[in-house]
């Protein structure tokens, strides 16, 4: 196996299912010559031509709206957002319209599409770039939130969204683009949408995860295990559908979680998870459930110490784990 | 000023010089849908009124703009995409009204989908978002070679909405094969005409796209069937998309929740009476001897049957069961919705 970055399972991906159907078609602003700005569809548009690899007007909500009717018609279309902090337009065609096709249409139509977006921080990208979106969406019936942590999972579950019949939406963590690096499988696999993975077994507290969290929260288990701190971390990959059993059967086995999540505190997606552990692992808990996220503040700043201040680092995460640890 | 398309006057002559493509069995069809549509509008804002069908905002007064363009398509291989005051449009494509009813009646069950091969997009009630998924529609018919068109249809309070301008633009962009058909009946709601925007013509915005715009009188059925043929004949040509604007009149109320005297002029709905679309077209037909009492009597007693027989065909459609709102979110139901499902079934079961 070689060991490639997590954008080229992305491009691997998009590659291999726009060479299997036809069908499949990629849009976006700079996904065409240029490649996207990440380079996520570099390739494509000499390989499949203009028609299927689209570069669009600076329109989210268009884009969106485009890949929806396009989807109606029998394409599986997979839009490109430049950046998750220029989703917002898009809100609408996505909450209202790609997650309601097959209730609003009473069942007549489904909306095979996937939605693509580099998100989060850490890369110094300031205020409108370095947004974590995945709450909103994970709210909304209809749609599934798939957050790759690797450059295996990024390249099979991106497989696994292309062909699945209702709308995904993708996040890539832009700072594990090319930060990340993992084994690839040769040949053809798929990682199924929906389930989490143990990415480290531990006994003493359980920590759940997606993106580039999930990378931290390894290093900061690597960091206390020493002290005799045994923490095991789920990479959810998954948000919805949410895999609900191996967080609950973790806990079962910890007494004690924590999640970590880059969004801010208050609504995040962790809290749900929190609702979660609380209303059905309450029994197996000897501490409140811990949420290491970022802070209540508008946005990440550009200022290298405040976007320290705002984002959970290794080091934030393993003196969470410690006082957990010793509740 | 921009040239309003005129064939058929509201005194029901028709414009010197003007020849129209309707040939006359097509105005009669023409006619019975327009009547279908205001006595079916009539009927059912009366069922409204008794608790027995939903909020429902009739076409009054815009008949000739729904059912004309409508008559332009092929309804075998084109699209229509409405927004939620075109029901006699989707019904010409081919959209049985029996169902459309039964859904007004709360009774959403897979019985009542929208047929296989019927060319038409569900109701759309945010506004403008219809759009850019229509041009997606047209972009992809374009894409897989099909020689077919869409046609998609706002209102010129909608026109207004940030999609509306996405949507064009890039069906512009990519010579979509697409119609926009607008029906500016004066009045989004109660905001009139004049506080939506400061354009002469609502046409005159095709321009800023790159394709052309055109007005017609939206109540004269012969003169939108026109510019919607051309239009439509534009877009299989490979030629693009077309902006057309019927000037219209919304003779009724936004919806049955609306009550317009807060802020209509009578004075001026009085005026825009004098224009009604299906009266000219009788008059017209009168005039060449196609049309008198004793067919007026017939054509009245074949569409109140036709009413007759589809609210009796929608009342007897299945009711739904409340469990059913749990259907139609995924392909497969995942856990949380199957679990909720459940939880759901044994309260109403009390166990």
């Amino acid at each position: 196996m070689a060991v490639k970055t997590l954008i080229e399972g992305v491009r691997e991906a998009l590659d291999e299912e726009m060479a299997r159907d036809e069908r499949v078609w990629v849009l976006g602003e700079d996904v065409g010559k240029k490649g996207g700005v990440f380079l996520a569809t570099e390739g494509l548009y000499a390989r499949y031509g203009e028609a299927r690899v689209l570069d669009t007007p600076l329109a989210e909500s268009a884009i969106v709206g485009v890949a929806v009717g396009s989807a109606l018609n029998g394409l599986v279309p997979v839009a490109e957002i430049q950046f998750a902090d220029f989703i917002h337009p898009a809100f609408d065609q996505i909450v209202s319209e790609a997650a309601r096709v097959r209730y609003r249409s009473n069942g007549t139509w489904a909306c095979p599409l996937v939605i693509r977006a580099p998100f989060g921080g850490g890369v110094h990208g300031g205020l409108y770039h370095s947004q974590s979106v995945e709450a909103f969406y994970a709210h909304v019936p209809g749609l599934k939130v798939v957050i790759p942590s690797t450059p295996e999972d990024a390249k099979g579950l991106l497989k696994s969204a292309v062909r699945d019949p209702d709308p995904v939406m993708f996040f890539e963590h832009k700072k594990t683009y090319r930060l990340i690096k993992g084994e690839i499988p040769e040949g053809e696999y798929l990682t199924p949408i929906g389930p989490a993975v143990v990415r480290r077994e531990g006994s003493k507290l359980t920590c759940v995860a997606w993106g580039l969290m999930t990378h931290y929260c390894l290093e900061a288990a690597e960091s206390v295990a020493g002290e005799g701190i045994s923490a095991e971390v789920i990479d959810l990959r998954t948000l919805q559908p949410l895999d609900r059993e191996t967080i609950l059967r973790s806990v079962e086995k910890t007494a004690r979680a924590m999640v970590v999540y880059e969004d801010n505190l208050t609504g995040g997606f962790g809290a749900e998870i929190a609702a979660v552990i609380a209303g059905e692992g309450f029994e197996h808990l000897d501490a409140p459930v811990t949420r290491v996220a970022g802070p209540d503040v508008p946005a990440m700043p550009f200022n290298r110490a405040q976007e320290e201040a705002f984002m959970p680092s290794p080091a934030k995460i393993a003196d969470a784990m410690r006082k957990l640890a010793t509740y | 000023m921009v040239e309003r398309r005129s064939i058929l006057k509201p005194d029901g002559t028709i414009v010197p010089g003007s020849k129209p493509r309707m040939d006359e069995e097509f105005l009669l069809e023409a006619l019975r849908l327009m009547m279908l549509s205001r006595a079916y509008d009539e009927r059912v804002i009366g069922l409204q009124r008794q608790g027995r069908f939903g909020v429902y905002s009739p076409g009054l007064g815009q008949e000739a703009s729904i059912v004309g363009s409508a008559m332009s398509l092929d309804p075998s291989r084109d699209w229509i995409v409405p927004q939620y005051r075109e029901l006699m449009a989707v019904v010409r494509q081919g959209y049985p009204l029996e169902l459309i009813t039964a859904t007004y009646m709360g009774k959403t069950t897979p019985d009542t989908r929208i047929p296989e091969g019927v060319n038409v997009l569900p109701t759309q009630v945010a506004l403008a978002a219809q759009l850019p998924q229509a041009t997606g529609l047209a972009w992809g018919l374009k894409l897989q070679g099909k020689d077919a068109v869409v046609m998609a249809y706002i209102g010129e309070g909608g026109s207004s909405e940030g999609d509306f301008h996405e949507a064009l633009n890039l069906a512009g962009v990519q010579r979509a094969p697409i119609v926009f058909f607008m029906q500016n009946n004066q009045w989004a709601i109660s905001t009139p005409r004049r506080m939506q925007s400061a354009v002469p013509s609502f046409s005159l915005r095709a321009a800023g796209y790159g394709f052309p715009g055109v007005e017609v009188d939206g109540n004269d059925v012969l003169a939108v069937y026109d510019v919607a043929v051309e239009a439509v004949e534009r877009a299989r040509a490979g030629e693009g998309p077309s902006l057309v604007e019927a000037v219209t009149y919304r003779m009724g109320f936004h919806n049955t929740t609306d009550n317009p005297s807060r802020y209509l002029d009578p004075a001026e709905f009085e005026e825009a009476k004098q224009r009604d679309p299906i009266q000219r077209v009788i008059k017209y037909l009168t005039a060449i001897g196609l049309w008198d009492d004793e067919r007026q009597k017939t054509a009245d007693q074949e569409v109140a049957a036709e009413i007759e027989r589809v609210v009796e065909a929608a009342q007897a459609q299945r009711g739904v069961r409340p469990e059913m709102l749990f259907d139609n979110v995924y392909e497969r139901p995942p856990a949380r919705v199957e679990r909720q499902r459940a939880e759901f079934l044994k309260s109403v079961n009390g166990h």
